[in-house]
Formats: C-alpha cells, sequence, structure tokens
C-alpha cells in the first residue's frame, strides 16, 4: 500500500468494490431463485447450483456453435445465451419437479437430501458429457474492456452488464410477483394453499411454474457466471452455500431482506479478499454470518405472525 | 386395587433381552466373522467404514430421534481425528528423527512453511492425557455452544442444517487455508507410533481394530440404553409434537442440546480411531461433502436402528469402494440415486427392509402377531430400542422430516 | 365467591400481530376453584389469550400474574411446572406412545436431561396413572397405542396427561370440538369433577355444554372483554346477543 495516493487507493476501492459486484450479482440471482422456490414451497434445493452450471454450459455451447457455424452472431449470442440458458434451466426445473420435488411438499429435510442426490447425478452429467476440465465461452467483444472514467480507475464492462442484467431480472421478478395475475396466484398459494385451491387456483400447476422459474432465474446466473469465471463440472458447489446463507440471513419471506443480505455478503467478502488471502476472508465472512445468524436466527427481516 | 395385568407388567410383551440380539449378531460379524473372513488390507478398510459408523450412530440419536439433521457431523469428526494426529505427529517429529529439518523437533509441514517454532495452539498435544481430553472435549464444547445459541431460540429444521453446513465449510476452509498449523489440503500425514508402539504394524492394525469395534459396540450399546430410557421417549416425542413436550414441562432446548453434543463426541472418536487406524487425517473428512455423506449412511441403515447404522455405513462404503474401482462414473450416479431412493422409497433403510421381510416371514408361517392389531400395534409404538423402524413411527413424523 | 383467592390476574393484556391487535387492553380475573369459560366470535382472541397465558405467544403490553408471580418473561416450560396445563385445540398427543407412556411422561418427575435419563417407573408413578386413566375413562386402554383412540378419547388422554401436572389452573381450547353427544356429557362430568381443587379455563362454542359447566362466563370480542358474569346474565346480555349467539 505504500506508495499509493489516496485517489489511487480510493480508485483500488472501487474496483474491488466491483469485483464483490459481479459476485454479489450472481449471488443475488441465485439466491432470488432459491428464495422463490423456498418461499414458495418450503423445498430447499441443493442442485440449485446445478442449475447454475447449466446455464453456464449452455452459453458455452453456444459461444463454441456461433464460433463454428455462425460467425456472424458472435456478438450477439450471449443475448441468446441468457434466454436459451432461462429456457434451458426452467424446462429441466419444471422436470425435475415433476418427477421429484411434487413429493417432497412440508418435508424440507428430505428435499434438501433429496435434491443433493439429484445435485450429484447432475455433476456426474456434466463430468461424462463436458469432461472434467473447466472450459469457458468466448466473452463477445463488446463485453471486453473496461470503462474508465478516470484515470487508473477501470470497471470491466462485463461487471457493469451482468449487474445491469441482474437489475433487470430483480426488478422483473418483482413485478411479475407483485403486479400480475399469475403472481397473485403465486403468493395466494404460499399464503393459504388449502383456499388458494378451493377457490380453483391449480396449486401444483403454480408450484410447478414457480420451481421452473427458480431454476430459469440460476440459469440466467449461469450465463452472468461465463462472464466471469470458467465452467466446470462442479461450478454451482461454489455459490451453492453462500446462496443459502443468503437466503437465511435475508428472510426468505422478503425480496428487499434477500437483496440486502446478498449485498452485504459478497461486498463483505471481497473487501476482506483485498486485506488478506481469499480463504481466510472466506472464513471471516461465514463466521460473521454464522455468528449474526446465531445471534438473531430470523434474519435480517422478520414478519411477525400468529403460528 | 390396581388391576396386575396392565400396570405391574411392562408394556412391552417380548423379554427385554430381545432388543438386544441384533446388537449381539453384529458384535459376532465385526469381531469373529469379518476378522476370520478378510485379509488384513480389506479389515483396515472396515476398520475405516466402521469409524464413520460412530458418525452414524450419533446421527440415529440426533436425526432419526430427536429431529435434529446435522449435515456438518464431519466438522466433529475431523476435529476428534486432528486432535489425535496432532499427538501423534509431535510424537513422530521428536528432534531425532527431523534432524535434517531447518528447525528439528517440529512437524515438517511446518518446516516447509518456514515455521520455526512449535505453535502454541500445538503445545498442549505432547500430553496424552490432555489429547484424549480433546478429543472429546472439543468438539463437545463446540457442539454445545451451537446447540444452545441455534435451540435456545428455537432454530431447528432446514435452517439449522443450512448453518451445520456452513460450519463444515468454514472449518474445511480455515484448515486448508492454514497451512502451516494444520498441514493444509494434504492434512497431518506420515504418523508412526503411539505413545512408542509402531501403529503401521500389522499387529497393531489387528490391535486397533478389535479396539475400534469394542468401542463401536460400546456406543451402540450406550445409544441403546439411553433410548430405552424415558429420556429415548422424550426425544421420540419432541421429534412428532415439540410442542406439546414443552408444555409438558419440558425444557426441550436442553433435550437437543444434550443429544447433538452427544452425537458430536460419538463422531469425534470415531475420527480419532480413523487417524489411529488410517495413518493421517485430512480436510477432505470435514467438508461439507463427506458429511452429507456421513448422514447416508444413516439413511440407508434406517435412520431410527443404531445397529442398522453401522450396516449401512459398512454396506455404503463397500459399494463406494466397489463402484469406483470398477465403474468410476457410475458411482456418483449411484450414490446420487441412493440419496433420493432411501428419501423417497425407502425411508427406513435396511432396518426397515429387515423388519418389512421379517413381516412377511410371520405372515407365511400364519403366525398370532399380526393378527391382534392392538398387541401389534402397541409393541411396534413403544419406542424402537433398536428393533427396526416401526414404519409407524416414520409415516406418522410425515412432515417433520 | 368474593373473598376467594384469585388464581390468575390477567391485567391490561395486549398483543400486537405486525399493527393487529388480537387482544386488546384485556383484564381477566380467575378465582381458585372456579370453571371459567370463555366465548365469543371467531377472532375474538380466545385462543391467543390461551397462547398468552401459557406462553406460547409473548404479549407486546399488560402483565399475567399467576398466584402472584408474572409471567410474562417466564419460559413455556417454567409456567408448566409453576402449574399452568393447556390443552390445544386439536389432540396433541404422542401418537406413537402408548397411552401409559403418553401418561408417564407428563409426570411431574424426572423433567431435566438427566432426570429423564435416569428415571425410574415406580409404583407410586403406577398410582397416579391407573388414578388418572379411571378419571378419563381410559383405564382399560393403558397398553394401547394413542393413534388407535378415538378422537374423543385422544382429547381425554390430553386432558389426562395434563392432570398427571397436577396443575392449579387447566386451559382447555375446545375439549369436546368432535365428540358425540354421550361423550360430551362424560366430558362435562370429567370437568366438573376436576374442577374442585384446581382452576380451569374452557374455550367453547357448544352452548349447552358451557351451560352445563359454567361458574361463570367470558365473552370476548375483537380482543376486549364483552360481558362477563353467570351464564344466564351473559346470555340475557343485549351486545353479546348481537355479536355472537344471535337473534
Amino acid at each position: 500500500m505504500d506508495g499509493m495516493s489516496f485517489s489511487e487507493f480510493g480508485s483500488v476501492l472501487i474496483m474491488q468494490g466491483f469485483n464483490g459486484l459481479s459476485y454479489f450479482s450472481v449471488l443475488l440471482l441465485m439466491a432470488l431463485g432459491l428464495a422463490i422456490i423456498f418461499g414458495q414451497m418450503g423445498v430447499i434445493n441443493m442442485a440449485h447450483g446445478e442449475f447454475l452450471t447449466i446455464g453456464a454450459y449452455t452459453t458455452y455451447l453456444l459461444s463454441v456453435w456461433s464460433a463454428s457455424y455462425a460467425p456472424w452472431f458472435e456478438n450477439y449470442y450471449f443475448i441468446a445465451a441468457i434466454v436459451v440458458g432461462f429456457g434451458v434451466a426452467f424446462v429441466i426445473g419444471y422436470l425435475v419437479e415433476w418427477l421429484m420435488i411434487r413429493h417432497l411438499y412440508k418435508r424440507p429435510l428430505d428435499s434438501l437430501l433429496a435434491t443433493w442426490g439429484l445435485s450429484l447425478i447432475m455433476q456426474q452429467t456434466f463430468r461424462s458429457t463436458f469432461g472434467p476440465k473447466e472450459v469457458s465461452a468466448t466473452l463477445p467483444a463488446w463485453l471486453m474492456g473496461s470503462y474508465s472514467p478516470k484515470e487508473g480507475l477501470d470497471i470491466p464492462l462485463n461487471g457493469l452488464f451482468v449487474m445491469g442484467l441482474t437489475l433487470l431480472l430483480t426488478c422483473s421478478v418483482a413485478a411479475i410477483m407483485f403486479y400480475s395475475r399469475w403472481g397473485l396466484r403465486v403468493r395466494a398459494t404460499t399464503q393459504n394453499r388449502a383456499m388458494a385451491g378451493a377457490v380453483g387456483i391449480d396449486t401444483a400447476k403454480i408450484d410447478r411454474l414457480t420451481f421452473a422459474l427458480g431454476c430459469g432465474i440460476a440459469g440466467v446466473a449461469g450465463a452472468a457466471f461465463t462472464t466471469i469465471g470458467s465452467t466446470g463440472p462442479t461450478s454451482g458447489s461454489l455459490y451453492i452455500v453462500d446462496t443459502f446463507l443468503v437466503v437465511v440471513f435475508g428472510g426468505a419471506q422478503s425480496l428487499l431482506g434477500t437483496i440486502a443480505s446478498a449485498f452485504s455478503i459478497a461486498q463483505t467478502n471481497s473487501t476482506l479478499e483485498f486485506f488478506m488471502t481469499g480463504s481466510t476472508a472466506k472464513v471471516i465472512t461465514l463466521a460473521t454470518i454464522i455468528g449474526i445468524l446465531m445471534l438473531r436466527p430470523e434474519g435480517l427481516f422478520r414478519l411477525r405472525v400468529r403460528k | 386395587m390396581t388391576t396386575p395385568s396392565v400396570i405391574e407388567t411392562k408394556p412391552e410383551a417380548a423379554p427385554a433381552w430381545r432388543a438386544y440380539v441384533p446388537l449381539a449378531v453384529l458384535a459376532v460379524f465385526i469381531l469373529a466373522v469379518l476378522p476370520l473372513c478378510l485379509d488384513l488390507f480389506r479389515l483396515n478398510l472396515v476398520g475405516k467404514y466402521l469409524t464413520y459408523a460412530f458418525v452414524a450412530i450419533g446421527l440415529v440419536l440426533c436425526w432419526g430421534y430427536g429431529g435434529i439433521l446435522s449435515l456438518g457431523q464431519g466438522v466433529f469428526f475431523g476435529l476428534g481425528g486432528y486432535a489425535m494426529a496432532m499427538f501423534l505427529k509431535l510424537e513422530a517429529s521428536d528432534p531425532e528423527s527431523t534432524k535434517i529439518q531447518s528447525t528439528p523437533g517440529i512437524p515438517d509441514f511446518m518446516d516447509w512453511n518456514q515455521i520455526t517454532a512449535l505453535p502454541a495452539l500445538w503445545q498442549p498435544f505432547h500430553s496424552f492425557a490432555f489429547t484424549l481430553f480433546a478429543i472429546v472435549a472439543v468438539p463437545g464444547l463446540l457442539a454445545f455452544v451451537i446447540g444452545l445459541a441455534m435451540f435456545k431460540r428455537r432454530v431447528g429444521g432446514v435452517y439449522f442444517a443450512i448453518m451445520t453446513q456452513a460450519f463444515a465449510a468454514m472449518l474445511s476452509i480455515l484448515i486448508i487455508g492454514q497451512q502451516g498449523y494444520t498441514g493444509g489440503v494434504n492434512g497431518i500425514t506420515d504418523l508412526k507410533t503411539l505413545l512408542g508402539w509402531d501403529i503401521r504394524t500389522d499387529h497393531a492394525k489387528y490391535v486397533l481394530y478389535f479396539l475400534n469395534a469394542g468401542l463401536l459396540l460400546g456406543a451402540v450399546l450406550l445409544g441403546q440404553i439411553v433410548l430405552k430410557t424415558k429420556f429415548g421417549k422424550l426425544l421420540l416425542a419432541l421429534r412428532d409434537k415439540e410442542e406439546r413436550v414443552r408444555f409438558s414441562g419440558y425444557d426441550v432446548a436442553a433435550f437437543k442440546v444434550f443429544i447433538f453434543t452427544f452425537a458430536a463426541m460419538l463422531s469425534a472418536v470415531g475420527g480419532a480411531m480413523f487417524t489411529l487406524q488410517v495413518g493421517f487425517m485430512s480436510p477432505s473428512f470435514v467438508g461439507i461433502v463427506p458429511s452429507i455423506e456421513m448422514v447416508i449412511f444413516t439413511a440407508v441403515g434406517g435412520r431410527l436402528s443404531l445397529v442398522g447404522a453401522v450396516y449401512g455405513s459398512l454396506a455404503v462404503n463397500f459399494g463406494k469402494s466397489y463402484f469406483s474401482e470398477s465403474f468410476p462414473q457410475l458411482w456418483l450416479f449411484l450414490m446420487g440415486g441412493l440419496f433420493i431412493a432411501v428419501v423417497m422409497l425407502f425411508p427406513n433403510g435396511l432396518a426397515g427392509l429387515g423388519e418389512n421381510i421379517s413381516g412377511w416371514v410371520k405372515q407365511w408361517r400364519g403366525r398370532q402377531a399380526r393378527q391382534l392389531p392392538a398387541r401389534g400395534a402397541s409393541r411396534a409404538a413403544t419406542p424402537p430400542t433398536d428393533e427396526p423402524a416401526a414404519p409407524n413411527a416414520l409415516r406418522a413424523k410425515g412432515g417433520a422430516a | 365467591m368474593s373473598g376467594a383467592r384469585i388464581v390468575l390476574a390477567v391485567e391490561n393484556l395486549s398483543v400486537s400481530f405486525d399493527g393487529f391487535k388480537a387482544v386488546n387492553d384485556l383484564n381477566l380475573y380467575v378465582e381458585q376453584n372456579e370453571l371459567r369459560v370463555v366465548i365469543g366470535p371467531n377472532g375474538a382472541g380466545k385462543t391467543t389469550l390461551l397462547d398468552l397465558i401459557c406462553g406460547r405467544t409473548r404479549a407486546t403490553e399488560g402483565s399475567i400474574k399467576f398466584k402472584d408471580m408474572e409471567l410474562t418473561r417466564m419460559p413455556e416450560y417454567e409456567r408448566v411446572r409453576r402449574g399452568i396445563g393447556r390443552k390445544f385445540q386439536t389432540p396433541s398427543i404422542y401418537e406413537n406412545l402408548t397411552v401409559l407412556e403418553n401418561l408417564e411422561v407428563s409426570y411431574p418427575r424426572g423433567r431435566s436431561v438427566f432426570g429423564s435419563l435416569f428415571f425410574r417407573r415406580d409404583q407410586a408413578l403406577l398410582d397416579r396413572v391407573k388414578e388418572v386413566a379411571e378419571l378419563i375413562y381410559l383405564d382399560d386402554r393403558l397398553d394401547d397405542a394413542a393413534e388407535l383412540l378415538s378422537h374423543g378419547q385422544k382429547q381425554w388422554l390430553e386432558i389426562g396427561m395434563l392432570l398427571m401436572q397436577d396443575p392449579e389452573l387447566l386451559m382447555l381450547d375446545e375439549p369436546v370440538a368432535g365428540m358425540s353427544v354421550s361423550e360430551r356429557q362424560k366430558t362435562a362430568e370429567l370437568l366438573t369433577r376436576i374442577s374442585n381443587n384446581r382452576s380451569v379455563i374452557v374455550i367453547e362454542h357448544d352452548m349447552e355444554f358451557v351451560k352445563s359447566i359454567a361458574h361463570r362466563v367470558t365473552v370476548l370480542h375483537q380482543g376486549k372483554m364483552l360481558a362477563e358474569g353467570s351464564m344466564d346474565h351473559v346470555q340475557a346480555d343485549p351486545r353479546v346477543i348481537e355479536v355472537y349467539l344471535g337473534h
């Protein structure tokens, strides 16, 4: 830190902050998906990380495909990848819900174990299909490089893009949840399943779509993830514990809580990383979260209801 | 006066010793049958699997009976294992053997990491008595604190499980990151002697195997005794109707803390025995993945059966080594499938299968046992000691999983 | 009944869920050996009142004094040990245990972790179990699994479990819900018998039943007390008729 001027230090902090923001974006997308699933159905999806990997591998495939067959598409494939990644993850999530998850409602511990088994199967599928080595999607040209508003302050474009994407998706999800008819049905089913069924809402279908939506969002997180790291069969597991903690920390009921907790966890981690080794930063972040949760298990936001 | 038939006799119609038959069978199996049939190499493997069984037994108590799913038992296994490893490593790092190091008298990995003096954390592990104490006390204390913080605040179920995962992740990252203090990702290796006795000889391996098996059987017996007491009944009660137990005047948190701590200490003993038998300890037994695997041993064996948990540990691990050798790609599919199957199809595991089979046998022989629903049901309903899980028990639990 | 000792004194009790006051500045006094019935329309706060007294819900304001001990800061199991028993609306018994074991587990001894580990079933316990079992009409079902009992019998079992604790204040939430006519009659007899040396609070909707057991009736409405007195007095009260009993 010697030889750095104050403004240089500030730049470093901002850049470090933006590193945190990319991580924050992916984490938030993951947590959003998981919170929707957990809040809606009480199901803990330990395979959620693998849906991220689905999105990432889809992006990779599209990148390879467009490089070989459609070079004119190369600059735009990424947008398509986001949509396709969502779609593939959505469809697979839909199937998974129908085959397995719907038998496990009201049994959160069992769903935990069963989805862990699913994640093992999915990881092995990735390994057998794509090989154990990590692969990278080529970043389209317009995402490379950085935005330099100031001398010495380089904000990577992909980081900004990912953040923008996350913001867009978060707002869309919020909009759907709170302003659409479908969102209304979802919220009704969450709050009073029996009654929702009694007024003609197809709760099974709602659950399936909700689960698929959660997975789809994870797929988008996967596409975003390819801009900050390479993809391997176990990429999903990098985020899963943190995602759970975000959901628990933020209180699964609240969207704002989820956002706030993803932000604080990601930023704490990156900031600490600047001052110490990666593993120590991780340990301290985890320890802090655990410590706070042990003192205040309901998370940051709490709803008081008669049981 | 009181009606003799109802009050004076115990509700269990079967003689009390019947409940210990499965344990006796297990004892014969691991103390006689296996040592006679297997070569030393395989027997050593069995010994290793039996150390995992300590964790599995703990999980039967705290998960099967208490409803507390811990996905971080690797933490306690590891802490016990590392305590033993530290003692053995110090013994193996006496100045004479390490004279080629830049700093003799300290473990080799510390030397490689340019550490020049034994860290304070390691100092007490020169003493065997302290080590023995630390093996159970450190994990026990940690479990006690975690349990107290969580259960007093009514944190349970899924949230608790996730927290234990976070602990497991944290500890394994910590161990890996602090290479100088812990040996890092390779762990603590090259262990030679225990109080002068070479643990690498064939003779030693046999002795350790029997010691381990004996301790394990003792743990199962202890667990069975605990489950037969009022405490055991209360565990089962609070798994299903926690509120009612609270409103019967019981401090539910205290019960949960106790069983969680007990399970942690059992796991720690397993970890220490592992270190002795296998000769090293590494963070690969501490993190999330190994901790969840330990849950599958219990689930496969039947989460309400202590004896079943031992068989489950043996079965899954044999399967793992067989398949990883022959069909490595297949193994993870199988294990994933196993998790799903055990949750959705066989919640009672092997033990439940055992009971189904014996039920069919009885049916086929046309015995009385199935015909008197009241008597049969009351037998099934007394908390299974080590009788294979009464299907009622798990079905009634339903959502509490 | 004036001059009798007041066993439960609820004063200015309020609880608020996200702004909604389920119980609103409520005052209630129960005397020793009194059988008080609490009635009122749904949502009046009856169950919430019991929740507050036994500790299932924490009050936001006010005080609950039981035998001159302030309860509001006490954990549930502590309140139970002081002598409060609560029966829930849906029978809350241990399905996997036998009737005998259900009653045994409720015996007020061996309640600590170590106490329960070393607890021995002795003759005193068995005698008490027999005594209570007779009261609740289940003395011939002691060896049966609790899940085999009929709904009404499960309600009785739960009452029996509470009696084992020998509480001074017994609180029952809709004890005859789902019972046949003859079962209700038996329950009324049971309640009258057991209120001889303890105080009982009952929440009920069946007016015939209430009439047959109540010493005094309290009517709750929207978290506040609407009327209180003997059954006749309350039934004649125009506000009560308006809000609850109907014309």
